[in-house]
């Protein structure tokens, strides 16, 4: 048997743990950012025109400091990872359900799922260089979890008691860590897309100092950017539709329009318009782009802006 | 980076002329809507016009049916416009209606001829090979001797590949020296799949708008309920509802438990609601039990019962001048804060010779504080009636229907004391007040629970639910598949050699994966697999 109690303190003390490490790994990125450079003249410039030569890979901007310091930030941010799932493990135990009933858990678990969402694409794409921003949502949220949103471990309400909280919950935090990745890199995509365009037009290549010139070229930031879309887009489709039949079961009715359901709604059309206007002539890149930031901020707003000001059918998830 | 090519029908249905006469103007619109463009202007309108309704109190929906009454009270200005424009019913209003039909016109526009091509593309072999392949992706070029020289024992390199290839899951076509092979038409098939599933939806939603209905009882325990029109606290029928012939079945609420969290920082917060009901369906005379509790409704032949609230029906008996009894049974108090403190009204038309009213307030656990009464706790543990008396007529044989909750005191007067104050008394359970002037006399005998009840009807949501579950496998389906072609060409060359070239192309956003070209490359290559310069890698991740 676990003391919920000696649990719930585990947990705590492991989220406290969390923001240590991760901190430190803000300061090893922005290090690694620092140190960072970019590579020389890499853009030829013809007589006919300008031959944009994309710089084939990030490493080339790696210096040996860089690098070590980047590998510093991965570390803990793995570190900082493991912390919170064991937070969310610990508290999972302590209340005897799955650890996603009010806003501070959904926070902690957001915060699992970003950092998860991060370490997986890393392994396959250059995103370490988004490293930095990363950290810094995780801690926010960290942070907000702990100062405005803490509360200790109680059973649920009768109305969120239903296997549908475990699944529908999951699946939409799980796309929303992914979602995050994806804004990142897309807002990435757009600064660096900016400053690819005045060099292109000015004929000379991006000032070395530039925070710009750091990051990779603007075709791997959009590639990122699309594949976590395309990654979390079904996976957030699925939470809709798991809300909807677990609304069905609990109110009777499987779309009744309640804000949350109306703001998941507003964010899936327009991550859908992001997707058709990735495929649309003209309207890829930049201006896609903004579709998927404001799907974000949708997504930003039902969690917090529709738990904290708007009243509905589900403002029960207690902050 | 290499050629990337995307198949995208707007890149194709948005270069168009301009139109010079009437049919011109129609085919051009006609494109225009249909285009991947409109599609993305008529998606951002679309959830545009969904926000207000999530800022602006609505009707019809469930959470609070008077917000927009309040709404109305508070802005008295703004209210008639904002309502002029449908802002109170966006979901149910023109022209939100009008965005949603447009675009699902627009997409059935879009991917019917879209679903012709794939129609006909199944059916036709893959497409042969550009002439130029170093201009598609993943190239690679190499010569090589002749197989064995001739001889018939070795395959040739166009039978190599298309035994690769074929193992690979490409369709796969020899024309001479040439191997053609294309895979992932599924994807096309799941983006039908998906966009077809949204026409699908709309079906299962207008069947639920047109022939089901939702309502609302309220029942003390005790009661009983039977399923037919009259007896619901509200009833929103659809336009085809057939209310004469709702679900034959009645329903008994023999007991309601609650339980609340006693200690800690949610102290009062609900923890465990459970309705056990007793229930009779069609003609059938047998008595069946279920319990009811939240996300465990009644199914009762697709008719479902959710309990949706609860709250307290104190248990009194009214006695009227003579002695006689003149109401008895529990009576509905609304709960209107999170400790239950209730209002209600009790009527005893039957009190002679004056009809009989009491209007008060409900306490489960009753305390003093320095505003007066309240309650201190949702649970019944000192559980009060506060109550004022009046006499008179109750007004309910004028005709029109009155609402169970208020008292019409037009025709009534209120019971005073001798002091001239108004009569009002505090009661706990087994006390028994008297009216000033042997008026008559009300006790309250015990606390009672009610539980609300929304009652659905849906028949259109098992339509819903498989377009669901098409858009979800649609929908994968056409974002993890992707579409791609590999070409082999064998050239021979003077004598025994001959140049093998092999390369790809992607259909979808994203350049080639290289593995397919690489297998196919491994298969006929002799020795180890370099990375020749001329060949474009770019396509490795993912
Ligand atoms: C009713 C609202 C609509 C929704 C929710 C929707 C959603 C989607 C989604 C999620 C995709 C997958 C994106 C991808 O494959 O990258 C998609 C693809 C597509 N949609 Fe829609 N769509 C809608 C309306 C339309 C309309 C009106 C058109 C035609 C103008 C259209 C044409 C297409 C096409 C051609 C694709 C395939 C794109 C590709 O192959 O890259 N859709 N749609």
């Amino acid at each position: 048997m676990t003391d919920p109690t000696m649990m719930e303190s585990l947990s705590n003390l492991f989220v406290y743990s969390a923001i240590a490490v991760y901190s430190l790994a803000l300061l090893a990125h922005a290090a690694e950012t620092a140190t960072r450079t970019t590579p020389r003249a890499r853009a030829t410039v013809t007589p006919a025109g300008v031959t944009a030569q994309e710089p084939p890979s990030t490493a080339t901007m790696q210096t040996p400091r860089s690098a070590r310091w980047g590998a510093v930030g991965t570390s803990l941010a793995l570190a900082g990872f493991v912390l919170t799932l064991a937070a969310t493990v610990t508290r999972g135990l302590a209340a005897g359900r799955a650890p996603w009933g009010n806003m501070y858990e959904f926070a902690l678990v957001s915060t699992v799922a970003v950092g998860g969402a991060y370490l997986f694409f890393l392994t396959r794409e250059p995103v370490r260089a988004f490293g930095v921003w990363i950290v810094a949502l995780v801690l926010l949220a960290l942070g907000m979890a702990v100062t405005v949103f803490y509360t200790p471990v109680d059973e649920l309400v009768p109305v969120l008691d239903s296997y549908w909280l475990v699944i529908h919950v999951a699946a939409a935090i799980v796309s929303g860590g992914i979602f995050s990745l994806g804004a990142v890199a897309t807002a990435l995509f757009l600064v660096r897309d900016r400053a690819e365009r005045r060099a292109l037009s000015s004929g000379a290549p991006a000032p070395r100092g530039r925070y710009a010139a750091t990051l990779p070229a603007s075709t791997t930031l959009a590639q990122v950017a699309h594949a976590a879309h395309m990654f979390a887009f079904p996976i957030w489709t699925f939470a809709v539709l798991a809300g909807a039949v677990w609304a069905e079961n609990s109110w009777g009715r499987y779309w009744g329009w309640d804000p949350k359901e109306t703001w998941a709604f507003i964010t899936w059309v327009m991550y859908a318009a992001y997707l058709h206007a990735e495929s649309t002539a003209g309207w890829r890149g930049r201006r896609a782009a903004w579709f998927a930031l404001a799907g974000y901020a949708a997504f930003l707003f039902n969690f917090f802006g529709v738990n904290l000001w708007i009243s509905g059918l589900h403002s029960y998830a207690g902050v | 980076m290499s050629t990337q090519i995307t198949e995208s029908v707007g890149a194709s249905t948005e270069t168009n002329g301009s139109p010079t006469h009437g049919w011109g103007w129609l085919r051009w619109g006609w494109r225009s809507l249909t285009s991947m463009r409109t599609a993305v202007i008529l998606l951002t309108f679309l959830a545009v016009a969904a926000i207000p309704g999530s800022l602006l109190p609505q009707r019809n929906v469930a959470s609070d049916p008077a917000a927009v009454t309040k709404f109305a009270r508070d802005n008295p200005d703004l209210y008639p416009w904002l309502d002029r424009l449908g802002m109170f019913e966006v979901y149910a209003s023109p022209w939100f209606a009008a965005v949603y039909l447009l675009l699902l016109v627009s997409m059935t526009g879009c991917v019917l001829p879209r679903c012709a091509r794939l129609w006909r593309s199944v059916r036709s072999a893959p497409v042969a090979a550009p002439t130029n392949l170093a201009r598609m992706e993943c190239h690679s070029r190499w010569s090589d001797t002749v197989p064995g020289g001739g001889s018939s024992t070795e395959e040739s390199p166009v039978d190599v590949a298309q035994r690769v290839l074929r193992r690979r899951g490409f369709r796969v076509e020899a024309r001479g020296n040439e191997v053609r092979a294309e895979k992932g038409y599924v994807r096309e098939l799941g983006n039908l799949v998906f966009h077809l599933s949204l026409l699908v939806l709309l079906v299962g939603v207008a069947a639920g708008r047109l022939f089901g209905f939702e309502g609302r009882i309220a029942l003390a325990e005790g009661s009983t309920f039977t399923n037919v029109r009259s007896e619901y606290d509200a009833f929103t029928p659809s336009v085809w509802t057939d209310t004469e012939n709702l679900e034959p079945f009645s329903i008994t609420l023999e007991d309601f438990e609650a339980k609340f969290e006693t200690s800690g920082a949610k102290i009062g917060e609900p923890r465990y609601f459970n309705a056990a009901l007793s229930y009779r369906t069609g003609t059938n005379p047998e008595v069946r039990r279920q319990e009811v509790r939240p996300n465990h409704p009644l199914d009762i032949n697709e008719t479902k019962a959710f309990l949706t609230g609860h709250g307290y029906a104190p248990v009194v008996t009214v006695r009227d001048a003579r002695g006689d009894v003149a109401f008895s049974g529990p009576v509905i108090f609304l709960p209107n804060d999170s400790s239950y403190a209730s209002d209600g009204v009790i009527k005893a038309p039957d009190a002679v010779p004056q009809q009989l009213g009491f209007e008060g307030f409900f306490l489960p656990t009753a305390d003093i504080g320095e505003q007066g009464p309240y309650s201190a706790f949702p649970d019944a543990f000192n559980p009060q009636l506060f109550l004022t008396a009046f006499t008179g007529d109750l007004g309910m044989d004028a005709g029109s229907p009155q609402s169970v909750f208020t008292l019409d005191k037009s025709g009534m007067e209120q019971a005073m004391q001798r002091d001239g104050q108004p009569f009002s008394r505090a009661l706990r359970v087994g006390e028994t007040m008297s009216l000033p002037g042997g008026a008559g006399s009300l006790t309250f005998d015990k606390v009672a629970r009610f539980a609300n009840f929304q009652i659905a009807y849906d028949p259109g949501k098992e339509i819903s639910l498989a377009a669901g579950l098409m858009l979800l496998v649609g929908l994968t389906t056409s974002l993890a598949i992707r579409r791609r072609r590999v070409w082999v060409r064998v050239t021979q060359d003077s004598g025994s050699r001959c140049t093998v070239e092999v390369a790809g192309q992607s259909l979808t956003r994203w350049p080639l994966d290289a593995r397919d070209t690489d297998a196919v490359v491994a298969a006929l290559r002799p020795g180890p697999l370099p990375r020749p310069a001329d060949s474009t890698h770019e396509g490795h991740r993912r």
